[in-house]
Formats: structure tokens, C-alpha cells, sequence
């Protein structure tokens, strides 16, 4: 077997190539922040307390729009909870550990950590194999804070009229590029983004990306459905 | 609502979807439908934020023509589709919205 801290290396070492586009992300994220108006200190604090990308970047838009906390707390919570999923899985392997490793755990339960360690956990059946996701979220952990520290700094210097807040809804674009060459992707991209456009000023106390998101989910309900009953 | 209260409950919210199923789940609750249904949720709520910030104006009126945000958008998506690669998305449609806005 190996020691804990092989599995924790290979962990940091397995993550590592994907942490390139954190940087940006998290660059942007510390960037806008200072734009908006939050303090440095509290845009720390948000990487820190949160430590979630997509979802810290959607805190500032909904709250620079105006947006009532309560619609911001479960927007936040809307795209946070693909991690309902990703702690399902995980779940079963961690399974034995006492509470204090699950909170660990759960606090490091990230995308990228998820998928490499999911990989990771089907191989190998040791008992310490939960170093690896640690290894994993520590790793990005440290990019994290590390470049919304450099946003910070950057963002004090940075021009507002550059138009850095469409870095915002490029940044979701990044992230569903391989979206879009997918059907049901497409009608659900296009039904949600329909919905908060149209509805952005008749859906009440900002919750047009709520609805938006449930209407798109409903429609992957049906088509998925749907097109198992062809096959 | 003071920003570090703000920032603690989003905290506390994004912290509880990561713990609740770890300390919580029981197999049986996720079959494979639940599953792949759940696996559109990051495709049915980025759009919600993507379009709204791009067709709309600071009024929240929906802007169509003289909106460089369209063309940059739509520069930046197809960048994205045939490289796949999240850095040339963001920065492709950050330099065409600049070219759009400064040189046009």
C-alpha cells in the first residue's frame, strides 16, 4: 500500500494540468470584484468562504445587477448543487471516515478534484485512497487564492472602462463549449437563454436565472426521455 | 444585508452541497435518471447568466443592433467549439469586443 502522502502527491500531480485555466478564472474573479465594489478583503474572504468559481462569479453579477441577497444565496446554491452529485458518488468511499475528514473532504469537493479522484477510486481500493482528493483540492485551493489575491492587486490598477465585466458571460461560454455539439445541450442552452432574457424584467426579485435554469432542466427531462423511448 | 454576512451564507449554502450527500446519502436515492438529468444542471443555468448580459443593456432593454457584445459572443463560441479550450474562449472574445469598441 501506499503512504498517505503518495497518494496526496499523486493527487496534486493528476489535478495539475488542469489548474492552467484556474488561473484566468480566478484572475477575473479578484478583478471584478474590486470593480464592483467590493473590498479587497472581502473578495478574499468570498474565495476563501465559498471556494467555487462559477458560483462566485454569478454573486457578483446578480448582486452588480441589483439582485436581492435571497436571490443571490440560492443562485449560489442553484449552481453549486452539481456537488450533490459529485458528493453521491463520493460517498461511498468515504464511507468509514470520521466527521472530521468528511467536512475536510466536502470542503475540497471541487470539479476537478472530483473528476480525476473519481478516476482515481475506481482503480485503486486502498484505505487512505481519500489522500488523493485532498491532494486534488489543495492544489487548486492554493491556485485559487493565489491568483484572486493577484485579481486584487490588478484590479486596483485595471480601468473600468476596458468592459471587463463581459469577461463574466465569456467565462460561462468557456465553460459549456463542449455543449454545443451536443442537441439536447444546444435546445437547453437555448431554451434557458431565452427564458432569463425575456423574463429579466418581468420575473420578480431577479429569480430569472432559477427559472430560467428549471425550465432548461425540464426540457433535458422531457428530450432525454424522449429519445430513450426511440431508441 | 451586510457583504460578509452575504458572503458567509453563500458560503454556508455552497459548503451544505458539498457535506449533505457525504454525510447523508443513502444509495438508493440516485438512480441513473436522477443522475443524468442532474448532469444538465451547469447547461440550463449558465445560459441564464450568459444571454441576459449580453443582449441586454445597462437599462435591461434588450439591445440588438449596434451591440458589439453579439458579434464578440458569437466570435468567442465558435473559437470555443473548434478548440475546446476555455482560455482561447475568454480571450478571443475579450480582444474582439476591444477591436469592436476601440479600432471599429
Amino acid at each position: 500500500m501506499k503512504t498517505n502522502f503518495q497518494v496526496f502527491s499523486k493527487g496534486i500531480i493528476d489535478v495539475s494540468p488542469f489548474m492552467i485555466p484556474v488561473v484566468p478564472f480566478g484572475l477575473i474573479f479578484g478583478i471584478l470584484s474590486i470593480d464592483i465594489g467590493f473590498s479587497p478583503l472581502a473578495t478574499m474572504g468570498m474565495s476563501l468562504i465559498i471556494f467555487g468559481g462559477a458560483s462566485q462569479i454569478i454573486l457578483l453579477q446578480l448582486f452588480s445587477g441589483g439582485a436581492s441577497s435571497f436571490i443571490i444565496i440560492s443562485s449560489v446554491g442553484a449552481v453549486n448543487s452539481r456537488h450533490l452529485l459529485y458528493g453521491a458518488v463520493v460517498s461511498e468511499h468515504v464511507s468509514d471516515l470520521k466527521l472530521i475528514w468528511k467536512i475536510v473532504i466536502s470542503y475540497f469537493l471541487i470539479d476537478q478534484a472530483f473528476a480525476l479522484s473519481n478516476e482515481y477510486f475506481k482503480k485503486n481500493k486502498d484505505r487512505n485512497k481519500y489522500f488523493h482528493l485532498i491532494g486534488g483540492g489543495v492544489t487548486c485551493w492554493i491556485i485559487w487564492q493565489s491568483s484572486t489575491f493577484l485579481g486584487i492587486i490588478l484590479g486596483e490598477a485595471i480601468p473600468e472602462k476596458l468592459g471587463l465585466s463581459f469577461a463574466v458571460p465569456l467565462t460561462f461560454l468557456a465553460l459549456l463549449v463542449n455543449d454545443f455539439r451536443k442537441f439536447i445541450n444546444i435546445v437547453v442552452i437555448i431554451t434557458s437563454g431565452f427564458v432569463s432574457t425575456l423574463g429579466y424584467n418581468y420575473i420578480p426579485y431577479k429569480a430569472y436565472v432559477i427559472v430560467a435554469a428549471l425550465t432548461g432542466l425540464i426540457v433535458a427531462f422531457i428530450l432525454t426521455k424522449k429519445l430513450k423511448n426511440y431508441e | 444585508m451586510s457583504d460578509w454576512s452575504l458572503i458567509l451564507y453563500c458560503g454556508f449554502v455552497t459548503f451544505l452541497t458539498r457535506f449533505s450527500m457525504i454525510a447523508l446519502l443513502k444509495k438508493e436515492m440516485f438512480n441513473d435518471r436522477v443522475r443524468e438529468v442532474l448532469s444538465y444542471v451547469p447547461t440550463a443555468i449558465f445560459p441564464a447568466i450568459i444571454f441576459p448580459a449580453i443582449f441586454l443593456d445597462n437599462t435591461g432593454s434588450i439591445q440588438i443592433e449596434d451591440n458589439p457584445k453579439i458579434l464578440a459572443a458569437f466570435i468567442a463560441t465558435c473559437i470555443g467549439v473548434f478548440t475546446r479550450n476555455i482560455i482561447a474562449t475568454i480571450f478571443s472574445g475579450l480582444a474582439s469586443y476591444w477591436f469592436l469598441i476601440f479600432v471599429v
